[in-house]
């Protein structure tokens, strides 16, 4: 699959294929084109060339196939800041056509009931992202697309949503990550860009820690 | 390259398809857009502020005690469409700044229900500017009572008020993902706006007069609801084309 933007190529000639149910752990320095591969991923961005399949649909044809099936959890927590946490969950539930009660369910699973009626723009980075991972997994997708999800929590809050979209979610995950060791622990699969090209590609077992940091120097 | 699922997830294709209907899924945009408008204050005490600046300047400009006729009708629109102006170049800020594009595109619904979601907000924020600004309009400026006239008056404005927000809405949707959005808005729908300008004076003239008062004019009633018409299947076709990246 091949991405570009204009004439710069953010992703060329990546090609992998992740089985139902595992981790794809991303590494890669800055610009390497880890945001890029998820938003193509998400439907959100169309490929340039290649045959990229995301939960059995050929995108960007089919795209609208799998839009219901994916959860995406990025740098933006796609929160409206005005809006409480509360209306914003009930905003994308209603989008999903999900019950009422869910919003409850996940804002509980985050430890934000008490804080639920609150704009966005009143709570920290960290409680904000905390609402973001209710609103990715709110729909219970199938495919979980990851950037750096652990960015603003604490260790409490880490441990709080992993059972949401950690390893232990049962659910296929692509996570960006500039943690080696947090990665490495959650891979099954690992794929390192460079300048938008696959730079490392395999099976979590056979990848060292040294492999990962080298794709920063 | 693929990313798979277990195959008994997968729901049969005509499961697949957007099951929230376009109805509710435009109540709910529309719902979460006045919430933030209501929490925000940013559009429409902008443009009824500007409309009443612009009156008072035209006062002090014209130097003259009152307006009628053709002078008064063009001084109304333009003033309204300058206000309109505003609101276009906010309507879709904060879906651009804060991920609400995406979260919306990530949800399996009909996409040209944000263009319908849109247009009946810029059209509401129109309608409570127009609330605004013509009572002023008439205080400031306007030789002639607005009373008689008033219920032509308001149909006009209606008919030109559907004009706007559709094509504002295919404005703002077109210059909010580029780098000069604020540049581009003006740009992009002043042109557009001119038949609007001219079928709502022309329409608005004979009721503003004081000597002939006459009724509507159904020449320019039909000319604004064609336009509108127009643009709204062209803003049906092009919308979702629009929010593709």
């Amino acid at each position: 699959m091949t991405r570009r933007y204009g004439e710069r190529e953010a992703l060329r000639d990546v090609s992998l294929s992740l089985p139902a149910g595992r981790t794809l752990v991303v590494f890669g320095p800055n610009g390497a084109g880890k945001t890029t591969l998820l938003r193509v991923l998400a439907t959100l961005l169309r490929p340039h060339a290649g045959r990229v399949e995301v939960l059995g649909a050929g995108l960007p044809d089919d795209g609208w196939r799998v839009r219901g099936r994916i959860g995406l959890l990025g740098h933006e927590p796609l929160l409206y800041r005005e809006l409480s946490a509360a209306e914003n969950l009930s905003f994308h539930a209603s989008l999903h056509d999900i019950r009422k009660s869910r919003v409850e369910e996940v804002l509980e699973a985050v430890a934000m009931t008490a804080r639920a009626q609150e704009p966005i723009r009143h709570l920290s980075r960290g409680m904000v992202q905390r609402v973001a991972v209710a609103r990715a997994v709110l729909h219970e997708p199938d495919l979980l697309l990851l950037d750096e999800p652990y960015a603003n929590l604490d260790p409490a809050a880490v441990e709080l949503v992993a059972p949401l979209i950690g390893p232990e979610s049962g659910r296929t995950r692509v996570v960006c990550s500039h943690d080696p060791g947090g990665g490495m622990a959650e891979a099954d699969l690992v794929l390192g860009l460079r300048e938008g090209r696959v730079a490392l590609l395999a099976e979590a077992p056979a990848v060292s820690s040294e492999q990962v940091t080298e794709l920063y120097q | 390259m693929s990313v798979t699922a277990p195959r008994l997830a997968d729901p049969a294709p005509e499961q697949l398809r957007p099951t929230v209907s376009s109805r509710r899924v435009v109540a709910t945009l529309l719902r979460k857009e006045l919430l933030v408008e209501l929490r925000t204050l940013e559009s429409v005490p902008a443009m009824s502020l500007f409309s009443l600046a612009t009156f008072v300047i035209f006062h002090f400009a014209l130097n003259r005690g009152s307006v009628e006729g053709d002078l008064g009708a063009g001084i109304l629109w333009v003033t309204l469409l300058f206000a309109a102006i505003l609101g276009v170049n906010r309507l879709f800020v904060a879906d651009a700044e804060q991920g609400g594009f995406d979260g919306f595109l990530l949800a399996p619904v009909d996409r040209s229900a944000m263009m319908v979601a849109k247009a009946l907000t810029l059209l509401a924020y129109l309608l409570v500017l127009e609330l605004v600004a013509v009572p002023a309009f008439a205080i400031l400026l306007l030789g002639p009572s607005l009373w008689p006239a008033l219920g032509g008056i308001a149909l006009t404005l209606l008919l030109g008020d559907l004009g706007v927000a559709v094509i504002g809405t295919l404005v703002g949707a077109l210059a909010v993902r580029t780098r000069a959005r604020d540049l581009l808005g003006p740009l992009l729908s002043l042109p557009l706006f001119v038949p609007i300008v001219i079928g709502g004076a022309r329409a608005t003239a004979p009721l503003l007069a004081y000597a002939h008062r006459g009724g509507l004019s159904g020449r320019w009633l039909a000319t604004l609801g064609v336009y509108d018409l127009l643009f709204g299947l062209i803003a049906y076709a092009l919308f979702d084309f629009l929010l593709e990246d």
